[in-house]
């Protein structure tokens, strides 16, 4: 500070003083940058933990000095303009107006400093496509308003929802330090493997950010797009749905945790010990409690965002289940929709076939919940049995 | 409104045509004059402009603090959504065709638009479609949440708020294609003889190229929300996957619309610059012919790079680098600009009235504006700055700071000829630095919240975001308050102000100022103006028959041409949305506008 201080001020005495207070005003400029940019990562892109997040922060960093030195070069020129050639101190007016030849140069030069910023950009958008050869593969899918995520080399998944208390975002409870960032089941993943991610949506456009691995991807309903990385070191990292996705849009964090190999493996273990247990035993007869315990969440999961929590589906677009003719009628009917989907001239409708994506027993457990919820009270308990059979 | 003193433009009182038209508020609703049209248009979009900024601090202030405490999210998602809607369509685009509607006429000596009574028709549609816009608040489900951009699936979840915004864009759309053939016609047709396309002041350029942008992208946006309402409403799939159609489909037709609307946004504010800057440096415009062309070459590549505004989609490699690189050339037309501006002040003998200093505010910040919109072209670091407040910044600085600042500093330039009377120079002033101060505190730091990875549109946030955003707040607040500043100079000019002199600033020439050696055309053009102004311009010179028969066939021409753009768009989203089809519909656009655009400089 104090060698600045003292560059200024002699910069004052001498005896051509523009020229020299612009160059203490440069080096005030090329002195304070640094010392921003290290004063605190408020300041700047998160700390980079993944190869590509590191080359993401290189290149900003890159290009944010190309832009500091242009800015400071064409505002240098026309902020000593605005002091010198002032009518106040008698400046006469020149009358050029055209330049041939500034103006060939001034256009190709900006073309070449593209040409050195686009270099290195294209280099790390060839290597963040490159999700060939993973050593993991996640499933990561958005709903409104929370993600799931799916480990499909091991066959299990859950949701992870936000754990906020209600009592801290709307009642002035004194805020947690990971505030809006912390969920019950954070996604976990190994240090140093390749992960890729397969992310979807069920509902809406939401997107998956997080932002010091340097990923985000939309997460869009009907189609599957895929991402990886690959982290340095442990630790805990946190993003949020950056993709507006309604009203809980600021509600929808990400967490991953990354572990050593070891504690993965544990990790990896627990989890798929308790896959096991849960799975479901083929020859069980279900009661009709069960059966509408697991519909609900079948139906909340699926159908709720066309047909609507309440049943009453929406009006024009998706038809109403409380009351509907098909869930009151002959259960083998409602079995088959929900099996095959409608057809309406040859053309596939918004209610698409679950035969593929939902089991004998989801889809029991689901008409035997909607012909048993709101004011449908049809008695029937429809059992995996009769689902299978109805396949064909 | 109706105290606006026209009456005393140019020094002259009220005269005896103005005897034959109706007084008091028919004067507005019927009038047909250019000027009592860019007045209207004017204040239209600063009530507008209050009326977003409003929502705005109601935004601010709910950020002010992490946690809920004012507004509900449902309710936030709604402000935030209609704050971006009025601020595009109710506040900057009308505040661009009202300097349209007064200063193109009067700059290329025409005696009025070329369709006065449409023009009367574009602007009175505008009220209307406000009203349904912002009606949508107390309609069951609220207004519009799913931001400005409309995304679906989103959009065709919410209540019938929905529609009335997508019958809003219609309406809008209309009054925007039509003020855009009127533009046009009128600088093609109506030039004073003489006045060749090269010799035209650089305002009227850039509206000619942002009239012909409205043509081609108007119809487009109406087309995509004419498909989301029949998505809402009649089966249709264009853009649920479950039904054969893709949402990234309403992305690609919304950004083809989106991005050269940004460049409606701000061309004309390029021409205002391109105006103020000579007039107080009393030195020619610096490089008349290549700001042209830069000017179209950025209209040019506005069609080219949508996709940039959806690099996290996840389309291939290819599309990122191709869109990544033509977004990154239209840095090299937009210096130009830049380097042109400096270049008009380099060795001139400049003062600073407030309409200089919102001009070099305008390059200053504008510039800042375009830089983080050169990183944001990066794909690698957008995908790390992509809907983060980032972005928030990067397009206030170009539409705050760009487009409005050029327009304040466009106001306090003409107000003197418009209303007869000079602004109180001490305000201006006043407004100037509260704006620029407040201005730079309220986004400055929201660049430092998008590094660090806030994101946008969401009414709670993070505690470590928590300073920024108290900044971010306070700054908000006096930028909005500041404008009140602007309304009393205003207000205080037309009534009160003393009388302006014939020639308010003494390096002004809004005729031929690229060269004053041009005698001739100057002498005759000089007189028909001023005539003009001296008349009032009460249009008792109508077209003559043949003038009338070649306006209506430009207008044919152009109203055609938006129609098949909006037929097309459909085809395009109906034919499954085929990657050609759009494709095949970009370059038919484009092959019209350099059409257009070879066809006008040749002349």
């Amino acid at each position: 500070m104090k060698r600045r201080g003292a560059m200024a001020r002699g910069a004052m005495k001498s005896a051509h003083p523009l020229p020299k207070k612009m160059a203490g005003t440069a080096a005030l400029v090329v002195a304070l940058v640094p010392a921003l940019a290290q004063a605190a990562k408020e300041y700047n892109l998160q700390a980079p933990v993944t190869p590509i997040a590191t080359q993401i922060f290189d290149l900003h960093v890159y290009i944010m000095w190309i832009c500091v030195v242009i800015f400071v070069g064409v505002f240098s020129v026309m902020f000593y303009s605005i002091f010198a050639h002032r009518k106040s101190k008698g400046h006469q007016a020149a009358q050029f107006h055209e330049n041939t030849l500034v103006e060939v140069v001034w256009t190709v030069i900006p073309f070449l400093i593209l040409v050195f910023m686009a270099v290195p950009a294209t280099r790390t958008i060839l290597a963040m496509k490159d999700t060939a050869v993973p050593d993991l593969t996640v499933k990561i899918t958005g709903s409104q308003w929370k993600w799931s995520y799916d480990y499909l080399d091991h066959g299990f998944g859950y949701y992870s929802n936000l754990k906020t208390p209600v009592a801290q975002i709307e009642e002035g409870e004194p805020k947690g330090e990971h505030y809006l960032l912390e969920v019950d089941e954070p996604m976990v993943v190994p240090a140093g493997k390749k992960i890729r991610l397969l992310i979807t949506s069920s509902d809406v456009i939401h997107a998956w950010f997080l932002p010091a691995a340097g990923v985000q991807q939309d997460a869009i309903p009907g189609f599957v797009r895929d991402d990886w990385m690959k982290f340095d070191k442990t630790g805990t990292f946190r993003g949020q749905c950056a993709k507006i996705c309604g009203k809980e849009h600021g509600y929808m964090p990400i967490v991953v945790e990354v572990k050593s190999a070891d504690d993965y493996a544990k990790w990896l273990a627990e989890h798929k010990k308790a896959a096991l247990a849960a799975a479901d035993d083929p020859n069980k007869t279900w009661d009709v409690k069960e059966l509408i315990a697991r519909g609900e969440k079948v139906y909340a999961a699926n159908c709720a965002s066309c047909h609507q929590p309440t049943g009453k589906g929406v009006a024009g677009a998706f038809p109403a289940l409380d009351g509907s003719k098909v869930v009151t009628g002959p259960k083998d009917d409602q079995i088959k929709t929900v099996l095959n989907g409608v057809v309406r001239n040859g053309q596939p409708t918004a209610m698409v076939a679950w035969k593929s994506t939902l089991s004998d027993i989801d889809i029991a457990a689901v008409v035997t919940y909607t012909r048993n919820s709101w004011s449908n009270h049809t008695g029937e308990v429809i059992q995996p049995a009769e689902v299978k059979a109805d396949r064909s | 409104m109706s105290s606006i003193p026209h009456d005393h433009a140019a020094g002259h009182g009220v005269d005896h045509e103005h005897a034959h038209h109706p007084g008091g508020i028919m004067r507005w609703i019927t009038t047909t004059n250019h000027k009592d049209i860019g007045t209207l248009y004017l204040w239209f979009s600063f009530i507008m402009f209050l009326v977003g900024g409003v929502m705005a601090l109601a935004i601010r202030a709910e950020l002010f603090q992490p946690g809920l405490q004012l507004v509900e999210p449902e309710f936030f998602n709604q402000l935030n959504t209609v704050h971006g809607l009025v601020m595009i369509f109710g506040a900057i685009m009308p505040a661009a065709v009202g300097f349209a509607n007064w200063q193109v006429p009067l700059m290329i000596g025409a005696p009025d638009m070329a369709f006065a009574r449409m023009n009367n028709w574009s602007f009175w549609l505008l009220p209307f479609a406000a009203v349904l816009l912002l009606s949508s608040f107390i309609v069951p489900g609220g207004a519009a949440s799913a931001g400005w951009t409309l995304y679906p699936p989103l959009s065709v979840q919410t209540g019938m708020g929905m529609d009335l915004t997508i019958f809003a864009v219609h309406i809008m759309g209309a009054s925007s294609i039509m003020g855009s053939i009127n533009i046009i016609t009128t600088i093609l047709n109506m030039r004073a003889p003489g006045m060749t396309m090269m010799k035209m002041p650089l305002f009227v350029w850039t509206w000619l190229i942002t009239a012909y942008l409205l043509i081609a992208v108007m119809p487009v946006l109406a087309g995509a929300v004419t498909m989301l309402l029949t998505d809402r409403h009649f089966g249709t799939s264009f853009f649920n996957a479950a039904g054969g159609g893709d949402p990234v489909l309403f992305q690609h037709i919304f950004w083809f619309f989106g991005h050269p609307e940004v460049y409606i946004m701000i061309l004309p504010s390029f021409g205002i610059v391109s105006t103020i800057i000579p007039a107080f440096a009393r030195k020619p415009l610096f490089g008349y012919a290549s700001m042209v062309y830069a000017t179209g070459s950025i209209a040019i590549l506005s069609f080219l790079v949508w996709a940039h505004h959806m690099f996290t989609v996840g389309m291939p490699a290819a599309g990122q680098v191709f869109f990544m690189y033509v977004t990154m050339l239209i840095a090299v037309p937009t210096a130009v600009k830049v380097f042109n501006w400096v270049a008009t002040m380099w060795k001139g003998s400049m003062t600073f009235e407030t309409p200089m200093l919102f001009a070099i505010g305008f390059i200053f910040m504008f510039t800042v504006g375009g830089f983080t919109g050169l990183v944001l072209s990066l794909v690698p670091v957008d995908i790390v700055l992509h809907d983060t407040y980032y972005v928030v910044a990067h397009f206030h600085y170009v539409l705050v700071a760009g487009s409005l600042f050029a327009f304040f500093g466009g106001i306090y330039y003409w107000l003197p000829k418009w209303s007869g009377r000079m602004y109180d120079e001490t305000l201006g002033k006043w407004h100037f630095w509260t704006s620029f101060v407040f201005f730079n505190i309220t986004f400055f730091p929201m660049h430092f919240l998008g590094l660090a990875g806030m994101p946008r549109r969401v009414p709670d946030y993070a505690t470590q975001f928590t300073d920024w955003n108290e900044v971010a707040s306070i700054g908000a607040f006096g930028f909005g308050l500041s404008q009140l500043i602007f309304l009393y100079a205003v207000l205080k000019a037309i009534r009160s102000g003393p009388p302006a002199p014939a020639r308010p600033w003494e390096g002004s020439d809004t005729l031929d100022i690229r060269d004053p050696a041009a005698g001739e055309l100057k002498r005759i053009y000089l007189k028909r103006n001023e005539r003009l102004m001296m008349e009032h311009a009460t249009r008792r010179e109508r077209p003559v028959p043949a003038q009338r028969g070649a306006n209506m066939r430009t207008a044919l021409i152009l109203l055609s041409i938006a129609v098949v753009l909006f037929g097309g768009v459909i085809a395009a989203g109906y034919s499954g949305g085929s990657t050609a089809g759009i494709g095949v519909l970009g370059f038919a656009i484009i092959g019209f506008l350099l059409v257009a655009i070879l066809r006008n400089v040749r002349r």
